[in-house]
């Protein structure tokens, strides 16, 4: 009896399955949000900050010339609307990140780890989780921004959202990425002074790659090199409904490898088998 | 007439090595080792784990038993030697193995924002199961687990029985027939700590799930069960409590323990 037991065969997941568990994994992530008030606050404050105060310093002394894909003049806070939808996209990246290594410190982790789901596809559902929330963010920002006269054309709201998915998926994936390297939450302080502040100030968010390249010809191939700055530009594009191919291939090619990157790093046999157990533990 | 060539179906069903796992186990550990850096935490551990039979995992702290834990789920990867679980080889059939199998660890991996009910609705879902399915299976484990009446509160404001009891009846909700718990009772009281056992235990009785208990408390073992223990990496005893007893002439457990882990105990019923 007991080896008929053993040897019943188990069928295999189904697509409607493997939906579940995306459902399940996206809607944890959202009543995370949700609980955590502050952070929806801080996130939409951050941009807004830049955007009231930061663009209408800089408005009198940065003229921003007529470049694609805007067709007239425009103004300071109309050129740095795409940086800043990125730049919450970032942040909320380095925050799912942030939330994984402290699920990892207080052992929730192992729930996601230990389901029979594969795991590329655990955390291709946790990125997804994490974009969803992002674009919740941006597009509360974008609303907000309306009232300050940012008004890309009403097409562009709807343009945007593939660039969205695709650049949460790329931030989200980086930050994926770091988090397997960090071993405590401690660490993660680093992460803002080394990743999050070179990436959003070396980019077009803040001004065009022509000024830069005025400033400081280095810096402006720096820029050209930053994941970042492909990610603001093919935001910037799709919001006023015209696409960026060469920022597109950057961007999506940035996915593939910064995803594949944090799967083989959570992987047991080459991320967590080298940490020991968690203390206390033996 | 030649033999067929061997078949990759053929290696999944008998392992990397050829042999076939132990007819009928719940869950077969062969030749596993395990070292951080240099130092060897697993050595050559085999021993196997009956299909409705409560084994008891006996180790001091630093005995490997976490580490053995983090390898038969998968956390870590194998170095060394060969797990399945019904026969599905974790190496193999990583999602057959365990979707046969429920994991309480050590630390506590209940998101304590969430509600009961919520916690155990997500870790439905990461088993693939419907939104309808697991309500009905969630009034079902926190019936049997007593904590029917606490399904909207927030894990934050459960005792730690309570939370370790949740933690068990996440691990039934995908209907296991392997249970791994280590060191479930660990830092709860006299009351809570026999609750658990008894709920456990009866696990076994009632429902035929085998258990495998890591544990460095005596008092949590009793003569008919299986048991391991586990020192430094390696078994030191594998088998009946009673017969491990009667085979070397000790007068318990205790004297057994002491005698082949060579310390001296000053608790009668706890490792230190």
């Amino acid at each position: 009896m007991n080896a008929a037991i053993a040897n019943q065969k188990l069928p295999g997941f189904s697509f409607a399955q493997y939906l579940t568990c995306l459902n399940g994994i996206v809607w944890r992530e959202g009543l995370r949000f949700v609980h955590q008030r502050e952070r929806f606050v801080s996130a939409l404050v951050r941009p807004l900050v830049w955007l009231f105060i930061f663009a209408a310093g800089f408005r009198q002394v940065l003229g921003i010339s007529i470049i694609p894909p805007y067709e007239t003049y425009i103004l300071y806070e109309v050129y740095i609307t795409p940086g800043l939808m990125a730049m919450i996209q970032l942040f909320n990246g380095m925050q799912s990140s942030l939330s994984m290594v402290y699920d990892r410190e207080m052992g929730n982790m192992r729930t996601l780890l230990v389901s029979p789901m594969p795991r590329w596809y655990l955390l291709g559902c946790k990125l997804l989780a994490g974009t969803v929330v992002s674009i919740v963010q941006v597009y509360a920002f974008l609303l907000i921004a309306w009232f300050w006269d940012i008004e890309p054309p009403p097409i562009g709201y709807l343009a945007v959202l593939p660039a969205l998915v695709l650049s949460g998926f790329t931030l989200g994936a980086l930050g994926m990425l770091i988090s397997s390297g960090i071993r405590q939450l401690e660490n993660f302080a680093g992460v803002m002074n080394f990743v999050i502040f070179p990436m959003f100030f070396a980019s077009s968010a803040l001004y065009p790659l022509w000024r830069v390249q005025e400033g400081s010809p280095m810096l402006y191939y720096v820029c050209q090199f930053n994941p970042f700055t492909h990610a603001v530009e093919l935001i910037r594009f799709a919001l006023y409904g015209k696409m960026n191919w060469i920022s597109l291939a950057v961007v999506a090619g940035c996915t593939a490898i910064f995803m594949i990157g944090a799967v083989l790093a959570y992987d047991p046999s080459r991320g967590l088998s080298r940490r020991g157990p968690a203390g206390g533990e033996t | 007439m030649m033999n067929p060539e061997p078949s990759i179906a053929d290696d999944k069903a008998t392992g990397l090595h050829g042999a076939a796992y132990p007819d009928g186990a719940a869950l077969a550990i062969e030749g596993v080792s395990h070292c951080y850096g240099t130092r060897k935490a697993l050595d050559n551990v085999s021993f196997t784990v009956a299909p409705g039979s409560f084994t008891a995992l006996l180790g001091l702290n630093g005995a490997g038993k976490s580490t053995l834990f983090s390898i038969i789920t998968r956390l870590f990867g194998m170095q060394a030697g060969r797990i399945a679980i019904f026969n599905h080889d974790i190496g193999y059939e990583p999602g057959e193995a365990l979707r046969c199998m429920g994991v309480v660890f050590q630390p506590r991996t209940l998101d304590l924002d969430l509600s009961v009910t919520q916690n155990l609705l997500y870790h439905a879902a990461l088993h693939g199961i419907s939104r309808r399915e697991a309500r009905v299976r969630s009034d079902e484990v926190l019936s049997r687990m007593g904590l029917a009446d606490r399904p909207g509160s927030k894990v934050r404001d459960l005792s730690g029985g309570q939370m370790r009891r949740l933690e068990i009846a996440r691990a039934l909700l995908h209907g296991p027939r392997l249970l791994l718990l280590d060191e479930a009772t660990v830092g709860l009281d006299v009351k809570a700590r026999a609750e658990i056992l008894g709920h456990v235990r009866g696990l076994v009785s009632e429902q035929g799930i085998g258990v495998l208990w890591a544990t460095h408390l005596f008092d949590e073992i009793v003569s008919s069960d299986d048991l391991v223990i586990l020192h430094r990496g390696r078994i030191l005893a594998e088998g009946k409590v009673a017969e491990i007893v009667a085979r070397a002439k000790a007068r318990d457990l205790h004297s057994i323990f002491a005698q082949l882990t060579e310390i001296g105990l000053g608790s009668r019923d706890a490792a230190p």
